[in-house]
């Protein structure tokens, strides 16, 4: 098992009080597998991951519970500076915003060749060969010309490229991409998710894929995890939940996009929103919004019901959900 | 999903905007009215918490008391002096001892704040008036304009404060307060402007401002309704901030002899003529310049609060 | 003379004939160098020669990538930018050169709705002053008296609670904002409203809400769309006829059915098989055109055909002829769906979007309660 996260609480304190930002989320990842995690904003999916990382700003945040095993190494009983030599060479991550991301001041190269020169100590000529190496690897043209250049030279998919490049440098065995293509234009996107899908299959790394958007979750992912409320809601193979989602929410989110391939009339809309994360209802988090509420609904929150043996449904009623 | 980047890598951020959702049930949470609150009631709201800001407010509004009614703490005249008593240290009855002329150094100051902050106030108003209204029309209609008003904001900035004081108010035999506060917003206004103009292009670029635009708003509607309130707290902080060195200014040009003139009184003033005795008399000095250290850091503390109070980043 | 538009004109446009026609539209945003002395270096061509029908009652969407010109284009449709040349004719008079009252009149009539709801809306006034703005700059619309319900009931119309008027925008979430956005276009009963990429800042859940919401009012207040966004299939689902744009220019132009079950523009073609579908079925047996490269600079158009530089067909006749946004000479013989103007030279069908011939996927039909 390459990652495991067992329980995980995370919450923020802010203003308005404590905002249960995750609350008991478990999933595995294992190498060479690609993990979809998918959720609106406010669901938990990013601080998941950045609690994964140990990117989380603590304070206002705070990991209030569960254990991120790692290769059997829970991270969060280990030192800081042990977890800081893991990210990058044991994981790494992609952010969505590659330009905010990227340092503006430094060439690429010089990003690129730092993760050398930090964590394996090459001198800066081996370094730099290693960048432009790397830059060769991601598909950039005229790597060894472009090296030169700063993050604002580059297109925006160039810039994911380059976020890539960074994110593979010390060949981790799990990478974490937080929706890596949501600022791209379709068509680079297409060429972003198929170099990275690529790239993995090449390293065997891990990947979590965080996302909200159906379609790139059902291009790349093995298995997806779908979050509401700082909770898992539902995870199954990618295959049997586009087939037959067993939770309500994946259903109606799966419902209410409009399709490439016809026309409706009028799209199924989810109504409501999504609770304030200061209070979040009892019983199911999504009752208030779930056509299938009934009273239990609202008292008692429902378990990972096992749905078959690859399947989990936080649902009371996931067999109804299933009949749909 | 937010990809223009609201809550960035912390989709979590969102639900701060999200104040309303108590109840989420309904098809649009229907939930108690809540007190609707604005954004300068928010900031009050925070302000009211902070020491900072109750603590430079309490100063200020004595300051303000005792500039309106000096004689309510002072008993005496600032002007009525008694050549027998220079230099003199505290005694009963007069706290602060005496000064070089025989003056109750108590009184003076006392009295010595209202010119203070009648300056500090009158210059930053002067200031915040010419200083937003050019800079607001230069970044409002650009081009131009924008880059005439710019080069004329930028020789102005460029005169040093205190030789340009000693230049232009060596000429100036009025002893009021008119000339040298003239001279402050002179020099003062371009400080403003280059912020106001700022904050208006930045709020100009809003799509509410382009809305309104689409609904055929006039240029004042905009600038009036939607930009000049979105503008504004910069100024004000910058202003609030400005209000403490402009006292200082003041009396740093009285020290030269060339900003207020007696009889008028200010701690400037004080301050020059009780200098030559600072080592027989370090009290004649002490006061003033203690009084003047306490106004000019509580306008500073006070913008520093208010800036806190009105950042949208920290909200 | 100009400023009788809105008043003779009124009600003249019947569903089916153009309300909206552009011609030869062109927006170059000149680059310059030099601080007191400029000299043009370039232009930025964000408009490159659009031409465009609306027609009453319908639904024009343009989709296309960023940099293409889209926001530009719906930004001249409203009025907010002046066009460099070319004429956008709202019931056959040119409303580019107006200003003055005669543009107010026409402003009440093409209305615009944001893509950022967060950005849309003055923080400092309350919804009730949002949405009564319109009646304060029109006072003939509607009279003083009258103009506290009419809010309400605009707010009631697009979903949200009457009781909401006194509170101001951050405390709603982006959904409900966006409401308030189009509450605010409804106010003056215009009959164009453009939407600029209106739910592409909101949650998935949401987006059907807005969508549903949009698509409501249309029927109700018998409205004209032009909706711009880059989601193929949200343009899909809203849109009776859709413009593909690349580089500032209209690239194909047709019904929905037409554009997206039978493209012949190999860009529409790249597009539409780009787009990641829901069902990880498709995935194995599809076909995917990645394009090479990035879409080129805006100052500096491709000779030609402004997409040969990324087009697997590209010959040496589309770098010396521009191809016309025409129906293919070609493919006249073909009849049927393919016949719609696409600029290619050697314009041709080809399926792209998978699933179209093998019905609904289960789950799908979107209809459900």
């Amino acid at each position: 098992m390459l990652l495991e996260v067992r329980d995980l609480h995370v919450e923020f304190h802010t203003r308005d009080g404590v905002a249960k930002a995750v609350n008991g989320v478990n999933y595995t990842v294992e190498a060479g597998e690609t993990l979809a995690v998918l959720g609106e904003s406010g669901s938990g999916k990013s601080v998941t991951a950045q609690a994964v990382m140990g990117i989380l700003d603590i304070p206002p945040g705070k990991i209030a519970g569960g254990e991120i095993l790692f290769k059997g190494r829970d991270l969060l009983k280990l030192k800081e500076d042990e977890w800081r030599k893991l990210r990058g060479s044991g994981m790494a991550m992609i952010f969505q915003d590659a330009l905010s991301a990227l340092n503006p001041v430094l060439t690429v190269g010089d990003q690129l060749g730092e993760m050398f020169t930090v964590h394996r100590g090459m001198s800066r000529k081996d370094a730099r060969a290693k960048a432009v190496e790397l830059m060769d690897r991601v598909r950039i043209p005229a790597a060894r010309e472009r090296v030169r250049q700063y993050p604002h030279q580059f297109s925006g998919g160039m810039r994911q490229r380059i976020m890539i490049a960074m994110a593979l440098a010390l060949e981790p065995d799990l990478i974490i991409a937080d929706e890596p293509t949501t600022a791209l234009d379709v068509t680079v996107q297409a060429q972003v998710m198929e170099l990275l899908a690529e790239l993995q299959r090449e390293y065997n790394m891990g990947l979590i894929l965080i996302t909200h958007d159906l379609g790139v979750v059902a291009d790349v992912a093995d298995k997806i995890a779908v979050m509401y409320a700082g909770r898992i809601v539902e995870t199954a193979p990618v295959h049997d939940i586009y087939k037959a989602p067993a939770h309500p929410y994946t259903r109606g989110l799966l419902e209410s996009i409009p399709r490439l391939d016809q026309k409706g009339q009028e799209l199924y809309a989810i109504k409501g929103l999504p609770p304030n994360l200061t209070r979040i209802p009892p019983g199911c988090a999504f009752n208030p919004r779930c056509p299938l509420a009934r009273d239990v609904c609202r008292t008692d929150e429902p378990p990972l019901y096992e749905v078959s043996r690859t399947r989990r449904s936080a649902c009371h009623f996931w067999e109804e959900a299933l009949r749909g | 999903m937010a990809p223009t980047g609201q809550g960035g890598a912390m989709d979590f951020a969102m639900d701060e905007s999200e104040t309303l959702e108590k109840t989420p049930d309904g098809p649009e949470g229907t939930g108690p009215a809540e007190k609707p609150r604005s954004l300068w009631s928010d900031a009050w709201h925070d302000l009211r918490r902070n020491p900072v800001f109750i603590i430079s407010g309490l100063i200020i509004l004595f300051l303000i008391f005792i500039s309106l009614w000096p004689s309510a703490i002072a008993s005496g005249s600032p002007l009525d002096c008694d050549l027998s008593k220079a230099q003199q240290g505290s005694q009963p009855g007069h706290p602060f001892g005496f000064n070089g002329q025989g003056c109750d150094v108590y009184t003076r100051v006392v009295y010595g704040a209202r010119t203070s902050v009648s300056v500090g106030i009158l210059a930053t108003l002067g200031v915040a008036l010419l200083g937003s209204a050019l800079g607001g029309f230069a970044g409002f209609f650009g081009r131009g304009w924008d880059a005439a008003l710019s080069r004329v904001a930028d020789i102005f900035f460029g005169i040093p404060v205190v030789l340009g004081g000693l230049v232009l108010l060596s000429v100036v035999t009025s002893s009021t307060i008119w000339p040298v506060i003239g001279f402050m917003v002179l020099l003062g206004w371009p400080q403003i402007s280059r912020i106001a103009r700022g904050s208006v292009i930045t709020a100009k670029q809003n799509d509410y401002v382009q809305a309104a635009r689409a609904l055929g708003a006039s240029s004042s509607r905009m600038l009036l309704r939607h930009i000049a309130p979105n503008a504004v707290a910069p100024v004000i902080v910058v202003a609030t901030i400005a209000l403490g060195t402009y006292i200082a200014l003041e009396a740093t040009l009285s020290y030269l002899g060339v900003g207020l003139k007696p009889p008028t009184v200010s701690w400037g003033i004080d301050i020059s003529s009780a200098s030559p005795y600072v080592r027989n008399a370090p009290h004649m000095l002490l006061w003033p310049a203690g009084a003047l250290a306490i106004t000019v850091l509580a306008f500073i503390m006070l913008g520093d609060a208010v800036r806190d109070a009105l950042d949208p980043k920290l909200r | 003379m100009a400023e009788t538009v809105a008043e003779t004109a009124a009600g003249t446009a019947k569903p089916g004939e153009p309300i909206l026609e552009v011609r030869d539209l062109y927006k170059h945003y000149p680059l310059t160098r030099g601080i007191l002395f400029k000299k043009q270096i370039g232009a930025v061509k964000a408009v490159d020669g659009v031409d465009l029908d609306l027609m009453a009652g319908e639904t024009l969407g343009v989709v296309g990538e960023s940099g293409c010109g889209k926001s530009t284009l719906a930004r001249m449709l409203v009025q907010l930018e002046q066009p460099t040349s070319g004429t956008i004719r709202y019931k056959g008079e040119d409303i580019t050169r107006l200003s003055g009252r005669a543009l107010k009149a026409v402003r009440r009539n093409i209305q615009m709705v944001f893509q950022d709801p967060y950005t849309s809306l003055n923080p400092r006034m309350t919804v009730g002053d949002i949405i009564g703005e319109p009646f304060d700059i029109h006072p003939e619309v509607a009279p003083k008296g009258d103009r506290r319900r009419r809010v309400q009931e605009l707010l009631d119309v697009v979903g949200l609670n009457p009781e909401y008027i006194n509170r101001y925008p951050h405390q709603f979430s982006g959904g409900q904002r966006q409401r308030i956005g189009i509450a605010r276009g409804l106010a003056l009963n215009p009959e164009i409203i453009i939407c600029d990429e209106p739910v592409s800042a909101l949650d998935v859940s949401v987006q059907a809400q807005v969508i549903n919401l949009l698509a409501a009012l249309q029927s109700e207040f018998r409205l004209s769309y032009v909706f711009i966004a880059h989601d193929l299939s949200i343009v899909r689902h809203i849109s009776d006829r859709v413009g593909v744009m690349y580089l500032g220019r209209i690239v194909e132009l047709g019904r929905d059915a037409e554009i997206y079950d039978h493209p012949t523009h190999p860009y529409t073609q790249a597009l539409l098989s780009a787009v990641p579908v829901p069902d990880p079925e498709a995935r194995e047996h599809r076909e995917r055109i990645i394009l090479t490269g990035d879409v080129p600079s805006p100052t500096n158009i491709p000779s030609g055909c402004r997409f040969r530089t990324r087009c697997w067909k590209a010959q040496h006749r589309c770098e010396v002829e521009v191809p016309l946004l025409a129906v293919p000479e070609h493919l006249r013989p073909l009849g049927g769906p393919v016949l719609h103007p696409s600029a290619c030279h050697f314009a041709d069908e080809k399926h792209v979007v998978p699933g179209q011939e093998g019905g609904t996927g289960e789950g799908s039909s979107g209809n459900r309660e």
